[in-house]
């Protein structure tokens, strides 16, 4: 039995836990307006610009001759994967959903008896990803220091996976994010962007123009290829960024949740030793008054 | 008015501008490019220029790169790059104009990089103008 003392300090450090998950529950929910605000202005842009490529492929007659970074090097042997996480923790399952989902890619890429490379974009997901998967890591990025995320940042990593492709460096890339439903839903999500993937996209302007080119259609591509990595870099990581805060509202939520029930509970623990201690009190005195 | 088209100019952070337009002029790689309505559908790329959206008013964007697509009367700017006019910082204008100097200076830049450097020089100093 813990003695009143302890069962107060216990009680004490509770609630102070429970000041700290509040704030960050609240500071979480100011942050979460804003990134979803910026995921989803940013939607339209990368819907778009895929929409164009669609397009583009679609009155491409030579797949031959297409840019290699749309229809891939034809072999399937390299794989790049990206996982994307935050750089920051308590956060619920956000980070570990994510690298569950790497986790399970890389073991079938790797069963597989294809070569595998990493590379990480935050800080958690590269402490995670380490332990099992060290090796393959080939880089990490790390965007601490930035409070927003803006498009240079994304535009850094997808300048990096254009030169490791024209290296020859992989003939598949993957990148792996959250997906932000809503505020307590996000979907850990595999997509892969080189080779594009063209049969996920929605068929939804089905006519089939014929579009006038200006310059010619590869020379477009050539030029929207690249950005449309980098587009899709960018907005897995406002994604990202929105799931983290809501993930981190609802952690933080539960955490103050759970803290209310604790004290509760060592309240009732507390009043009750100092009620016996004061019943055993009054029974000395009485049977002291008694013997006498 | 039946001779009205949509005109959207989107950066990857937000939507800059949705309306009706006239006529807009968009600097494209191959030169000035005006589209009325009706345009037959095109997929193309811009340097650096000025677009001009024409309605009962006239607006004007500096912009140095984008993709550009138009189909069944929907005018469709990609950039990254879109500032209005209406409110550009003198002092970064100037800062643009510099740093454009100096990388048609520099020896490592290809033709091609040239060419669209001395159209941005030359737009940017319209717009000091």
């Amino acid at each position: 039995m813990p003695s009143l003392d302890d069962l107060k300090k216990r009680i004490k450090s509770v609630k102070s836990t429970q000041k700290i998950t509040k704030a960050m529950k609240m500071v979480a929910a100011a942050k979460l307006r804003k990134a979803q605000e910026s995921a989803e202005k940013g939607r339209p842009y990368s819907q778009k610009m895929q929409n164009i490529i669609l397009n583009l492929t679609k009155s491409i007659n030579d797949p031959q001759n297409a840019p290699k970074l749309l229809v891939g090097t034809g072999e399937d042997k390299k794989y790049l994967c990206v996982v994307l996480t935050a750089d920051r923790g308590l956060c619920g399952g956000f980070n570990s959903n994510i690298c569950k989902l790497a986790k399970t890619n890389f073991k079938k890429i790797i069963g597989e008896r294809k070569e595998l490379n990493i590379i990480t974009v935050g800080s958690k997901g590269h402490d995670q990803i380490k332990r099992e998967y060290g090796k393959y890591v080939i880089k990490k990025f790390s965007f601490k220091d930035k409070k927003n995320i803006s498009f240079n940042e994304a535009d850094e990593v997808g300048k990096e996976i254009i030169s490791l492709f024209n290296q020859n460096k992989f003939d598949k890339c993957i990148i792996f994010y959250n997906n932000f439903k809503n505020v307590i839903t996000q979907i850990p999500q595999a997509q892969q962007i080189i080779p594009t993937e063209t049969k996920n996209l929605k068929e939804g302007n089905d006519q089939n123009f014929s579009y006038e080119f200006e310059p010619e259609e590869d020379e477009i591509l050539e030029d929207l290829l690249p950005k449309n990595i980098s587009t899709q870099v960018f907005k897995a990581l406002l994604e990202n960024a929105a799931s983290e805060q809501g993930s981190r509202m609802t952690a933080m939520d539960n955490a103050t949740r759970n803290a209310g029930d604790l004290v509760d509970k060592l309240t009732i623990d507390y009043n009750r030793s100092r009620q016996a201690s004061i019943t055993k009190e009054l029974i000395e005195i009485i049977s002291g008054a008694e013997s006498l | 008015m039946s001779e009205i088209f949509t005109v959207e100019i989107i950066s990857p952070d937000q939507t800059i501008l949705k309306q009706e337009a006239n006529e807009v002029t968009i600097p494209s790689y191959e030169g000035q490019m005006g589209i009325l309505n009706n345009h037959i559908p095109l997929i193309t790329f811009l340097r650096p220029g000025i677009i001009t959206i024409k309605t009962s008013i006239e607006k004007k964007f500096y912009v140095e790169e984008g993709t550009v697509e138009f189909s069944n009367n929907n005018l469709l700017i990609l950039t990254s790059t879109a500032k209005d006019l209406a409110n550009f910082d003198k002092i970064l204008l100037n800062d643009l104009l510099q740093k454009a100097e100096s990388q048609l200076n520099n020896k490592d830049s290809t033709d091609k990089d040239r060419y669209v450097i001395s159209y941005k020089i030359e737009t940017l100093r319209e717009i000091i103008r």
